[in-house]
């Protein structure tokens, strides 16, 4: 696998509680330039935790996330800028309903970034046309379907320029006949060397669009693997039960 | 002098039309003023209220934020639970007589129609920035925004328009609620209704008058807030700049075969 190219962000031992009930017990990976990680596995074992905790949308309980060989708290003056190098993208879209679609795309990149008017435009208009959502640049949130929402969402993301996009089931919350769209922007992201890391419930396209798959169970990771041989050769018992219902 | 009782109301708004005019003018300058400062306060305090503590913020912040959302609620709930004519009162009397503050009945006038407008507004905008979804700010987290970024840009100004219709309420309760302020000897429109009630002992007649005024002014005041509030939310359509050749209506969308598909 990819060990010679650079680690960007590393999670070490990560644990996650909420009150008593321990959701992560001790998660370790690492994201390499140009990675695509997805990231599967039942439902509660923790995927959507894991992928909050690491740009400390959820504080974790234990463990560190380090950005660059140096741990996030040393690196980074504030949290916040942190963020700016890990985008997000939500399973609701989370769109700024006050916000045009240019707007949303605009708003990140002037307040954190400190960036001109002019050149967030310029940036935003770029990364809108990436996603095929130039057109609406004048739209409101509540006037688009699910899959533009989710494109839109996708845009605002990478207008930060971000090293690390990280996706939280980006497709579960579209009806089906959109899915095909946001996923084939995924695609397209992932052809043009993108790092990102995705939490998914579509094996094929996991399968498709991946050149690593975790597979984490009941809080920790029962399988890191290449798609292929996660996919067609599962050591782990609890993967293969899993995949099984997928192949029916 | 005049027999019907249209005869007298006419009688009446000829002689005392430029009175009650004056009280209606005092009337809604109470109200206009008490309500706009009342939601200055209610913004402030809605928003302390809604200020998070963080797990990893210091004990003296945590003291800090937790003695000031103390003294608000207190605020909040003092003027919410007692009546304004008793607030006036209190408050008109009690400065002269415990601070010897000589303050003039208008002077009291808007200053208790603001307070009192201001703890019910402060509930009124913590329940509009509850009521934006909580997605929201995450997503703004996620880019990096903190939290006087999140609220002036993402969470406020859908807080506002979601507090509109309250407000409309409120600048409607105040321009019939300041006609107790006539305790204290504010001159508004009640207050001069009665003083003109009382020369012809024509109170039927006075008070209807009294009453058309108060409507023409909520009503005029509902219609108006209605209509910036449709100002507020801006155009129900948009221009599409170009075709989305992603949209497709069929949902048919042409994915590049990089890699042979098919069931694992």
């Amino acid at each position: 696998m990819a060990e010679e190219k650079e680690v960007l962000v590393s999670v070490h031992d990560l644990k996650k509680q909420f009150g008593e009930r321990e959701i992560l017990k001790g998660i370790s990976f690492d994201i390499h330039r140009g990675d695509v990680v997805c990231i599967i596995g039942p439902s509660g074992s923790g995927k959507s935790t894991l992928i909050r905790c690491v740009n400390y949308l959820e504080t974790p309980t234990s463990g560190e996330i380090s950005y660059r060989g140096k741990s996030v708290k040393d690196a980074f003056k504030k949290l916040t800028m942190f963020r700016t190098k890990v985008g997000m993208v939500f399973q609701s879209f989370n769109l700024f309903n006050n916000m045009t679609v240019l707007e949303n795309c605009m708003v990140g990149q002037i307040q954190v970034l400190k960036k001109s008017k002019e050149e967030a435009k310029e940036n935003a208009m770029k990364y809108l046309k990436h996603v095929g959502m130039d057109g609406y640049v004048n739209a409101k949130p509540n006037q688009l379907s699910g899959g533009q929402k989710q494109r839109v969402a996708i845009a605002r993301a990478l207008a930060l320029e971000p090293e690390v996009l990280l996706m939280d089931e980006p497709t579960s919350a579209l009806d089906p006949e959109m899915v095909g769209e946001v996923l084939h922007v995924i695609r397209e992201l992932a052809e043009a060397g993108l790092t990102m890391v995705i939490v998914t419930h579509e094996m094929a396209f996991a399968r498709d669009v991946s050149n690593r798959v975790i597979f984490i169970d009941q809080g920790v990771i029962a399988e890191d693997a290449a798609p292929e041989e996660l996919f067609k050769h599962p050591k782990n018992q609890r993967t293969k039960d899993f995949l099984r219902r997928f192949q029916e | 002098m005049p027999e019907t009782f249209f005869g007298w109301v006419l009688f009446l708004l000829n002689e005392y039309g430029p009175v009650l005019l004056k009280g209606a003018v005092v009337t809604f300058l109470l109200a206009l003023v008490g309500t706009f400062i009342g939601c200055i306060i209610g913004l402030i305090v809605g928003i302390i209220q809604t200020i998070p503590v963080e797990e990893n913020d210091s004990a003296v912040k945590k003291t800090f934020i937790a003695v000031v959302k103390w003294l608000l609620d207190a605020y909040v709930e003092i003027f919410r639970g007692t009546p304004m004519i008793v607030q006036a009162m209190v408050l008109y009397y009690g400065a002269m007589s415990v601070f010897d503050i000589d303050m003039s009945p208008m002077f009291a006038g808007f200053f208790v129609v603001s307070i009192n407008t201001g703890a019910y507004m402060a509930e009124t905008v913590r329940g509009g920035i509850e009521s934006v979804d909580p997605g929201q700010k995450e997503a703004a987290i996620a880019i990096g925004m903190d939290h006087f970024q999140i609220m002036r840009c993402v969470i406020l100004p859908q807080a506002l328009r979601n507090v509109m219709p309250q407000l409309g309420n409120n600048l409607i309760i105040n321009i019939k609620d300041t006609s107790v302020l006539n305790v204290i000897s504010v001159t508004e429109l009640y207050f001069a209704s009665k003083s003109a009630a009382g020369v012809y002992y024509k109170y039927f007649e006075i008070f209807f008058i009294t009453c058309v005024i108060y409507f023409i002014m909520t009503f005029t005041a509902s219609r108006v807030l209605r209509w910036l509030e449709s100002k507020m939310d801006g155009p129900k359509d948009y221009q599409l700049v170009t075709y989305d050749p992603m949209m497709d209506p069929c949902g048919a969308v042409p994915l590049p075969t990089k890699k042979q598909k098919g069931r694992f």
